[in-house]
């Protein structure tokens, strides 16, 4: 006891100094499309560190104590919302120590406010659906219109945050603008001719995608959200798949390809990879690269199909 | 344990209390807080179904005349809202609903694009109002059948083992409560109860109620979350039985950050009672416990987890008997990023030492387990556990073990799990093989994934 006590002494006693002020702007993000746009956003002023990868699975984080040192240093944190995120980021906010970034304070930011949402259930939800989000779909940022609400709503707080910065964020906010404009352009100019192409998806990531470009989702991989392929759906998807001629299935990079690709066998269908993410592959850089890398697959898949 | 240390246990008691309470006070206004969690009065007057006729008619007349009015007045702010957001109209900022999260700052508007009118929560308002600050509740259920022989630990056939209620909620800027209470089947047992206060100054994390002790990694872990349906032995025999250490009291928490190094230190004192393991003759008998933690990325894909313990309280068996527990744990994840819902493996162990004072002078005891689960699928694994432990009171007793699991998830809310278990017990030096068969299955809010 009385070597011990000493030490638990020193344990909570020692203060330690805090990492000296930082000029950048710590912005921490659920997911690397957020941490893209913000730095698009931010530019020089803000440094973003992303929790899940882009090629990781967002439903299921590992709730890492690394993580906890990251929020616990984060200036402001970018959450997807929609409870994407119950899963691990409730215990890793509770114990970053960082009053700023709960929720109510300036410092949190839910990226899902006043964006599109689609699949609000408008019914009582059980389980017997499976993984259901009772707030919609969290994959929304797959539309190019959101991701404009998004930076706004970035631009906003980061400007709230840093008013020094405030010119700054306005005037990348609307080269972003710009920039997007310009794209959506070039994307819609090639998604165009494959309007109304019936296509499968594995999960349910894609309707916001679908919506902005046109695609009809006509069924899923997965029986229920969540719950993994098994044989009497997936003779169900065959089937469809063959009587509405759908070209492609879209994989996001994180599902294991052996049902779909045995269902392309049977079918001739095509099992293009989706990045829902940007750094889902070290190609897709930014949020416009997503688009571009994922469009650019659909089109050289589809092409010669339809 | 000397005069001296006991004005300096008393001191630390106080000066934890004081950490987690002192800030509420100097911050909250208390009393509009009570006011403002009394419960809000029912909207709608009970309809008097039984009372005699005129009354019942003037009611129902009085009652229609009051849908009415309600309806015009919806009519109107339906018109009204229909006109603040008329085409043409430069776009107002949607007006804020009752929800928690700020409204987003109207950005600079853009013609081409109409302004998004802040989502409106899904189904229900006024009827789902008052539930707006209802914590979330869970319910985990863990039965259990057991097959084989073993007349040491004799488990019955079938047991609804534990029903866990969980309640949680925020209770105010600064703070969250968590209750886990645990059904067996005949009694109830707060398994923790506890508020966390999440806004301290200086970094530090305080926990006030009653918890599961940090002392070691598996203690610290509530039953259904554990890879294996049993306690491991060391946890039996020298953390006080099957519940582990579980104490009433205060803890703090503070990170030590070593670079990008997660390191963190923990400190706990408790009331000196703890089922099985710390009796305390006095008010003034404490139990502390000092926990320090690192945790390191070696890669994206894993990390490892490394924990030092030193427990100690009064055990009851003398005025000044006391026991000390000492703890290592370590545990290695491996987890390859892009296909973690396929492909995982798990290793970890945890080696205890208790020493008691008794009668007949300190008895040292020592326990350890080690354990491995992997991945074989989406919804497998397959794990082995080995341990081995001495009785905390007769070190010259040893129980062993080995065991092999199998466990399926037909869902993230349910799992099946099979453990072939192989005890040996020194008390009887009988040798006792077993099938245990758990099922456990989760219903209500969804908890965050145990790590």
């Amino acid at each position: 006891m009385k070597r011990i006590l000493p030490i638990l002494f020193a344990l909570v006693a020692s203060v330690s100094l805090g990492s000296a002020a930082e000029a950048k702007l710590r912005v921490i993000s659920s997911l690397q499309d957020f941490a893209s746009i913000a730095q698009s956003i931010g530019g020089e002023r803000v440094e973003t560190f992303a929790l899940a990868k882009g090629y990781q699975d967002p439903h299921f984080v590992d709730a890492k104590p690394s993580f906890v040192l990251q929020l616990s240093r984060a200036d402001l944190l970018i959450v997807a919302g929609l409870e994407l995120e119950i899963g691990y980021l409730p215990p890793l906010i509770d114990q970053s120590r960082n009053d700023k970034i709960h929720p109510g304070n300036p410092g949190y930011l839910d990226a899902s406010v006043g964006c599109d949402i689609l699949q609000r259930p408008t019914t009582q939800v059980t389980r017997a659906m499976g993984d259901v989000h009772p707030y919609g779909n969290p994959h929304y940022w797959t539309e190019p219109e959101n991701g404009r609400v998004i930076a706004r709503a970035i631009a906003a707080r980061l400007s709230q945050l840093d008013a020094a910065g405030s010119a700054t964020y306005q005037k990348n906010l609307a080269a972003f603008e710009a920039r997007l404009t310009q794209k959506q352009a070039e994307w819609t100019a090639k998604m165009a001719p494959y309007a109304g192409t019936k296509i499968v998806t594995f999960h349910d990531s894609w309707p916001n995608f679908a919506k902005a470009f046109k695609l009809n989702i006509v069924g899923h991989v997965e029986p229920k959200p969540g719950i993994p392929p098994s044989p009497t759906h997936t003779l169900e998807i065959i089937n469809l798949i063959q009587a509405q001629k759908v070209p492609a299935i879209l994989v996001e990079p994180y599902f294991d390809r052996k049902t779909p690709d045995s269902i392309a066998g049977k079918t001739g269908t095509a099992v293009v990879t989706f990045y829902p993410s940007v750094g889902g592959t070290p190609a897709i850089k930014d949020y416009f690269s997503l688009f571009d890398t994922n469009i650019d697959a659909f089109v050289a898949a589809v092409k010669g199909k339809k | 344990m000397d005069p001296d240390a006991w004005t300096r246990a008393r001191w630390f008691l106080c000066f934890t209390l004081g950490i987690a309470v002192l800030p509420m006070l100097a911050t909250t206004p208390l009393a509009a807080q009570t006011a403002e969690a009394a419960p809000a009065p029912p909207t709608v007057p009970q309809t008097a179904a039984s009372s005699p006729d005129p009354v019942a008619d003037l009611r129902s007349q009085l009652d229609a005349l009051k849908a009415e009015y309600e309806r015009r007045i919806a009519d109107l702010e339906k018109r009204l809202t229909e006109l603040q957001t008329a085409p043409g109209q430069a776009p107002t900022p949607g007006p804020p609903t009752a929800e928690a999260a700020p409204p987003p700052e109207a950005p600079p508007s853009e013609p081409a694009i109409p302004a998004e009118p802040a989502p409106a929560p899904s189904g229900g308002e006024t009827s789902q109002a008052s539930n707006y600050f209802n914590p979330s509740i869970s319910v985990i259920g863990n039965f259990l059948t057991v097959a084989g022989h073993n007349r040491t630990e004799n488990l019955p056939v079938a047991d609804l083992r534990e029903s866990e209620l969980g309640i949680q909620a925020i209770v105010d800027p600064y703070a969250r409560a968590d209750f886990f209470l645990s059904f067996g089947e005949e009694g109830v047992g707060v398994e923790e109860g506890f508020v966390t206060f999440t806004s301290l100054p200086a970094g530090l994390l305080a926990k006030v109620g009653r918890m599961r002790a940090s002392f070691g990694k598996v203690n610290t872990l509530h039953l259904h979350v554990l890879p294996w349906p049993d306690e491991p032995l060391p946890v039996v025999n020298l953390l006080g039985g099957e519940e582990g250490w579980i104490g009433t009291g205060g803890s703090v928490a503070r990170l030590f950050p070593v670079g990008d190094t997660f390191t963190e230190g923990t400190l706990q004192i408790f009331r000196g009672d703890s089922e099985g393991l710390f009796a305390a003759p006095r008010r003034s008998d404490l139990a502390y416990n000092g926990h320090y933690r690192v945790f390191k990325d070696l890669t994206d894909a894993s990390n490892l987890d490394l924990g030092l313990s030193y427990g100690v309280g009064p055990n009851g068996t003398s005025r000044d008997g006391r026991t000390h527990l000492e703890g290592l744990d370590a545990t290695y994840r491996w987890k390859p990023l892009q296909t973690a819902s396929y492909r995982s493996a798990t290793f970890r162990g945890e080696v205890y030492r208790s020493r008691r004072d008794q009668p007949g002078g300190v008895e040292t005891a020592l326990g350890w387990y080690l354990s491995g689960d992997y991945q074989l699928a989406k919804r497998w694994f397959l794990g082995a556990r080995l341990e081995a432990s001495e009785h905390a009171d007769d070190a010259s007793l040893r129980d062993t073990g080995a065991a092999a699991i199998l466990t399926f998830w037909p869902s993230e809310f349910s799992q099946l799990r099979g453990e072939l278990r192989r005890r040996h017990y020194g008390l009887t030096d009988e040798s006792a093989n077993e099938l245990l068969l758990q099922l456990q299955f989760a219903i209500g809010a969804h908890g965050a994934h145990p790590f």
